[in-house]
């Protein structure tokens, strides 16, 4: 689904953020990028989601070569790749029906479709009855999972996100991580860059590990104590959810994400 | 929902999307549309001048007269013997005897001096031919050579031909026509430059949303419509507000400039927008509109990338 060969990104400051990296992330895989702030990862995202191109080399997206992508195919292939970040990047002067929405209502989905989507998006992250509320009424966690709302109403095949757990405390970040799983479940590809390594340790996925701008793949698992031995697959149900998990989704149902009412 | 209604859904929502952030701020949208007005207004209001003279002109500039002065020793008699031969030279229609006596009544009548003529001995005025040029006659060079005919004849003092003054009058309201279009065209860029300046500054201030909105996947056309509305809506407002200041404007004007007409004797009359003018003003507003945002939509809306 998304294969990097051989691939160097330098900024136009000069700086050399990837190094000859190549990678090949399966259809349907869920991918964790680790590594210290300034190693690379936020770049390696960037490059998926066509932010930026490659200096050298070539980034595979679904088929799509992003460096010969033509300018007015760019926004069909973003359809493609939902993106969630650290900061959410939401609307703040906007409800969170509107930021939910948005990536619909640029693709000229039917107004009642909309509707009936964000509502089933909404209640998949926990926060149906919450439409007409704006951005900044809602706690951290709740603001982060509005975004991830937005980053899968469309059903994009990929799913990217960087730090998506930054801001959270443990619990909160193990809430969103299940729900990344959930959408894996159902067949999306899912990479994430975070550098929270426990977390990682307890979803068991793989883990592309980058240092300066290299690949050093699964190196920081064996680095690590044998205490996360935990099987892979979800983990015991965490502390109180806040998230309507409830006797767990049926995967079926969740691509359309319009299981529920 | 077919696809036909989704797209006017599209627009009607990116149309009411735009109504209600220039609604939102109200004053500062009253200030650009007052400026926009205003701009609109003067050339509007430079045509109704014109158009008004141009009509009032048209009939004085029909009735071109030669007016000929007899000498002041010339007897009535003979005043009555030139004015026949006059009417019978080609080219003439009309020819209009005011005797000297006629003519001493008429300005102790109109000009008030009635005391000071009474203390005239005598009546100083001439006897005067007035002779209206035949229809096929009335061209400049035709004018001319009647003028020439009667300066010609031994009675005649001179020849005073009223065309120079309605040639003088033609001159300058083609002169005013000119700077009228000069006013629009400099209007024209005026307007646009507003339009334009301000929507930038609306593309800076949704900065956030137009990243946002580019991420998940907004062509550039989705993200450009709201902003051509902006536009098109702050020309329309523009031209209307423009078109209630015209029209105030010749409404206060029209009561002393008829009275003003009247003691010239003239029947100029400031004559208001017709339908046409108002449909030329609002087309000419929302093109303008349309084109400012278009421009700078283009310019600016490219150079902000979705970033990470």
């Amino acid at each position: 689904m998304i294969a990097f060969d051989r691939v160097s990104k330098r900024y136009p400051n000069g700086r050399e953020a990837l190094l000859n990296v190549s990678l090949r992330i399966e259809p349907g895989e869920m991918v964790f990028l680790t590594g210290r702030s300034g190693a690379g990862k936020s770049s390696v995202l960037k490059l998926v989601a066509l932010l930026e191109r490659p200096t050298r080399g070539t980034v595979t997206v679904d088929g799509a070569n992003t460096s010969t992508l033509p300018s007015r195919a760019i926004p069909a292939f973003r359809r493609k790749v939902g993106v969630v970040f650290q900061d959410h990047k939401l609307l703040m002067d906007r409800p969170v029906f509107d930021n939910v929405a948005l990536p619909l209502v640029v693709a000229d989905t039917p107004l009642r479709e909309i509707d009936r989507r964000v509502r089933a998006a909404l209640d998949q992250v926990g926060l149906l009855g919450k439409e007409r509320v704006l951005p900044s009424e809602l706690s951290i966690g709740e603001q982060q999972r509005v975004g991830i709302a937005r980053a899968v109403i469309a059903k994009p095949p990929v799913l990217i996100a960087d730090e998506p757990t930054g801001n959270l405390d443990h619990g909160l970040a193990v809430e969103v991580m299940k729900l990344f799983k959930r959408f894996q479940e159902v067949g999306v590809t899912i990479v994430i860059a975070t550098h929270d390594l426990p977390l990682v340790q307890q979803f068991g996925q793989r883990e592309i590990h980058i240092v300066d701008g290299q690949v050093r793949d699964g190196a920081m698992a064996e680095a690590l104590p044998a205490a996360a031995a935990t099987p892979p697959g979800p983990p015991s149900p965490g502390p109180a959810t806040g998230l309507r998990a409830g006797p767990g989704p049926d995967p079926s149902t969740l691509p359309n994400l319009q299981a529920r009412r | 929902m077919s696809a036909a209604s989704t797209w006017a859904a599209r627009h009607l929502q990116a149309g009411l999307g735009a109504l209600g952030r220039l609604v939102r701020h109200p004053l500062a949208t009253l200030l650009t549309v007052t400026v926009i007005a205003l701009a609109l207004a003067l050339p509007a209001g430079l045509w109704v001048f014109v158009a008004s003279a141009r009509a009032a002109t048209g009939d004085v500039a029909e009735a071109v007269e030669v007016t000929v002065y007899l000498k002041n020793d010339v007897p009535l008699a003979q005043a009555q013997q030139l004015a026949s031969s006059a009417r019978s030279r080609a080219g003439v229609a009309t020819v209009t005897l005011v005797t000297a006596d006629q003519a001493l009544a008429e300005f102790r009548e109109f000009s008030g001096f009635g005391a000071a003529l009474d203390a005239l001995e005598g009546n100083p005025l001439p006897h005067v031919l007035t002779v209206r040029p035949a229809a096929d006659a009335e061209g400049p060079l035709a004018v001319e050579a009647l003028k020439r005919h009667f300066a010609a004849w031994p009675e005649v003092e001179r020849v005073q031909v009223d065309t120079e003054w309605v040639q003088r009058l033609a001159a300058i309201l083609e002169l005013l026509r000119r700077a009228l279009l000069v006013a629009a065209l400099v209007v024209g860029v005026a307007v646009v430059a507003v339009i334009g300046n301000t929507i930038r500054l609306e593309i800076d201030g949704r900065r956030a949303e137009i990243e946002v909105t580019k991420l998940v996947g907004g062509t550039h056309a989705f993200v450009r419509r709201p902003f051509l509305y902006t536009g098109l809506l702050y020309g329309v407002a523009g031209a209307l507000l423009a078109w209630l200041i015209v029209a105030g404007a010749t409404a206060m004007l029209a009561r002393p400039v008829g009275h003003l007409a009247a003691l010239y004797g003239s029947r100029f009359g400031l004559e208001g927008l017709g339908l046409r003018q108002v449909g030329a003003l609002l087309g000419t507003g929302l093109g303008l509109g349309l084109v400012a945002a278009w421009v700078v939509a283009a310019r600016n809306l490219a150079r902000i990338e979705p970033r990470a």
